[in-house]
């Protein structure tokens, strides 16, 4: 393989891996403080998806392509962001909250029907068939060194460069990143210092389906809209964080460049066949599971009695 | 009408197998898996190969079909249960979905998205059970879901049994004990895998053909919400819930409304049993069983 088809590769899981990582926030945010997983997650990523699908055809009308329709996918990827954190906040609000003090199983159990009804709700509503979110700018591929790098590729990583780098700020800087992390470390102890649990619950929520929606948009850019998108992307994104170490949020950044990374390259260069693609992250959740079950980056936690 | 009916109860009857075997996974274990899909495409497969390829009778490819599932639960068992029970959720999650691509895709075995046509009726001593006839069918699929309830039923008051509920109580305590935590999960892994398998043979001889569509992932939420519906640690419930969702899943039929009832109506209404009981109900219809070891005297 030649250097110039390596960094094709690289850059095309890069791309993949950004999608990953952004998704996978939201599952390692939610598993940090309320320490279980949210199976709904993938299908906020879809509903995420359909109302930035909306919003953007809406504003563009029949407008060709040029600064308007670019102006009209930002636009839209924030509507989509607030509905989606709504949504979200919702979701938490109504199937999680009443759940806290029950068992370890019932909020999964919950999470699993949030996630069937709304996938099969979105099938439903908005029909079976998937739907193509048109790109807003010319998606003619560039050369850059022998290497083809699509304009979706450069919004990909800028996209999710920024929004990585806004909520490490938000997590480190502000007073209610510090609550969040308060919140991970102790709940009882937080809430004795005066931190408002429940709003921080919700804002973990907020932000993580905001996060799903950009990452559901971006997506389907290239794989298109439908309603049961949310379940492939959700396992994957939650392999990456996983990997990364759950609860740990550089963790779930990393592992989903990683585990986009490795999927093309899993394709490309070992030939693993692409109807078998999805069976790679599953491969790398066992593995992971067998050598270093906390994650590379996670804290090895010791149950106390 | 009647005719649907039957078919209910067929059903009824397959999915009892699964829920059966969820509910020791689920219910007495206290684990989530969400893989009875997969176990039910393996064992299906497994009969459905066995029968039409090398001429088995469909009697002994029942426990190749168990054993191939068993086989399979402890694949993914054993990495996965030695951890929280989360990650089980989702390796079965993913294992459910792999086992349906390996299906479309390993074209000399499975014959991919066609399935496997022509599978033979299932043969007692000469007598054809003839699935279209569904009486017969009927009484075969019911004494075998009332062997395995027999069976878990006496498994439930074993030290297994005892072992899994200390283990759901508290892993810590339980492990104090001396209860060897991952071996009674796997244990009860398999066991819930295999019976799953069972059911994908009757499943098999049933239709008679099998095609990787019918092993979806609704399946396995199917089997979860009749275990969580009628009453996790019970397994009377488990059939009762086995009954309730086959039911209502041919209600549009039944009533004759598939023209209004959208496709995805039941579905939906699967997602809000698991959330609505979770919140009023958790312990299902019928409750926990309590075992009482009257008999017998002091263990």
């Amino acid at each position: 393989m030649g250097v110039a088809e390596f960094f094709q590769h690289l850059m095309n899981g890069l791309t993949l891996g950004g999608i990953y990582a952004l998704i996978a926030l939201g599952y390692t945010m939610v598993y940090g403080i309320l320490k279980f997983i949210n199976f709904a997650h993938g299908d906020v990523l879809m509903a995420g998806a359909f109302i930035g699908l909306f919003v953007f055809d809406w504003l563009r009308g029949s407008a060709a392509l040029g600064v308007w329709t670019i102006i009209a996918f930002f636009l839209a990827m924030l509507v989509s962001m607030g509905l989606s954190a709504l949504l979200g906040m919702f979701i938490e609000r109504v199937a999680y909250k009443p759940l806290r003090q029950a068992t370890r199983l019932a909020p999964l159990l919950s999470a699993i029907g949030v996630s069937f009804i709304l996938s099969n709700g979105a099938a439903w509503a908005f029909g079976t068939r998937s739907r193509k979110f048109n790109y807003p700018f010319d998606n003619t591929p560039i050369t850059i060194a022998q290497v083809v790098i699509t304009p979706h590729q450069i919004l990909i990583l800028a996209v999710s460069l920024v929004m990585m780098i806004s909520l490490r700020l938000f997590v480190n800087r502000t007073r209610m990143g510090k609550a969040m992390r308060a919140t991970s470390l102790d709940q009882p102890t937080a809430m004795l210092m005066g931190i408002n649990v429940n709003k921080v619950i919700s804002m973990t929520f907020a932000i993580g389906s905001a996060l799903a929606a950009v990452g559901g948009i971006l997506i389907a850019l290239d794989f298109k809209v439908y309603a049961s998108m949310g379940t492939m992307t959700g396992l994957k994104a939650f392999v990456a964080a996983v990997v990364g170490g759950i609860g740990n949020i550089s963790g779930a950044m990393f592992g989903g460049i990683l585990l986009g990374i490795l999927e093309t390259f899993g394709v490309a260069i070992f030939g693993i066949p692409t109807g078998l693609k999805d069976t790679i992250a599953f491969g790398v959740l066992i593995l992971i599971l067998l050598i270093r079950p906390e994650g590379l980056f996670g804290k090895v936690e010791k149950e106390k009695v | 009408m009647l005719n649907f009916f039957l078919l209910i109860l067929i059903y009824t009857g397959i999915y009892a197998l699964m829920a059966l075997g969820q509910n020791v996974i689920t219910g007495y274990g206290g684990m989530l898996s969400l893989t009875q899909a997969g176990f039910f495409a393996i064992g299906s497969y497994a009969t459905a190969i066995l029968a039409t390829r090398y001429g088995w009778s469909f009697w002994a490819t029942v426990p190749a079909a168990a054993l191939f599932s068993a086989l399979f639960g402890l694949l993914i068992g054993l990495p996965t249960l030695r951890l929280k029970g989360d990650y089980l959720a989702i390796a079965t999650l993913g294992f459910g979905e792999i086992v349906r691509n390996v299906l479309n895709n390993w074209d000399s075995l499975t014959n991919g998205p066609m399935g496997i046509q022509k599978i033979p009726m299932i043969t007692i001593f000469g007598f054809v059970v003839n699935p279209y006839k569904k009486y017969a069918f009927l009484v075969v699929l019911f004494i075998t879901v009332f062997i395995a309830y027999l069976l878990f039923q006496r498994l439930a008051r074993s030290r297994m049994g005892r072992a899994l509920t200390a283990v759901r109580e508290d892993e810590i305590a339980a492990q104090s004990m001396g209860i060897n935590i991952t071996k009674y999960k796997v244990y009860a892994f398999i066991l819930g895998a295999s019976v799953a398998g069972v059911a994908g043979s009757f499943q098999a001889a049933f239709t008679l053909s099998v095609s990787p569509g019918t092993y979806t992932f609704m399946v396995s939420v199917m089997v979860l919400c009749m275990v969580v519906l009628g009453g996790m640690g019970n397994f009377k419930a488990s059939i009762l819930g086995a009954f309730i969702i086959q039911l209502i899943s041919y209600l549009p039929q039944l009533t004759g409304l598939t023209a209004i009832i959208p496709p995805q109506f039941k579905q939906i209404l699967f997602g809000l049993i698991l959330v609505i009981m979770m919140i009023w109900r958790p312990q299902g219809l019928l409750g926990r069983e309590r075992i009482t070891y009257a008999k017998g005297g002091a263990r």
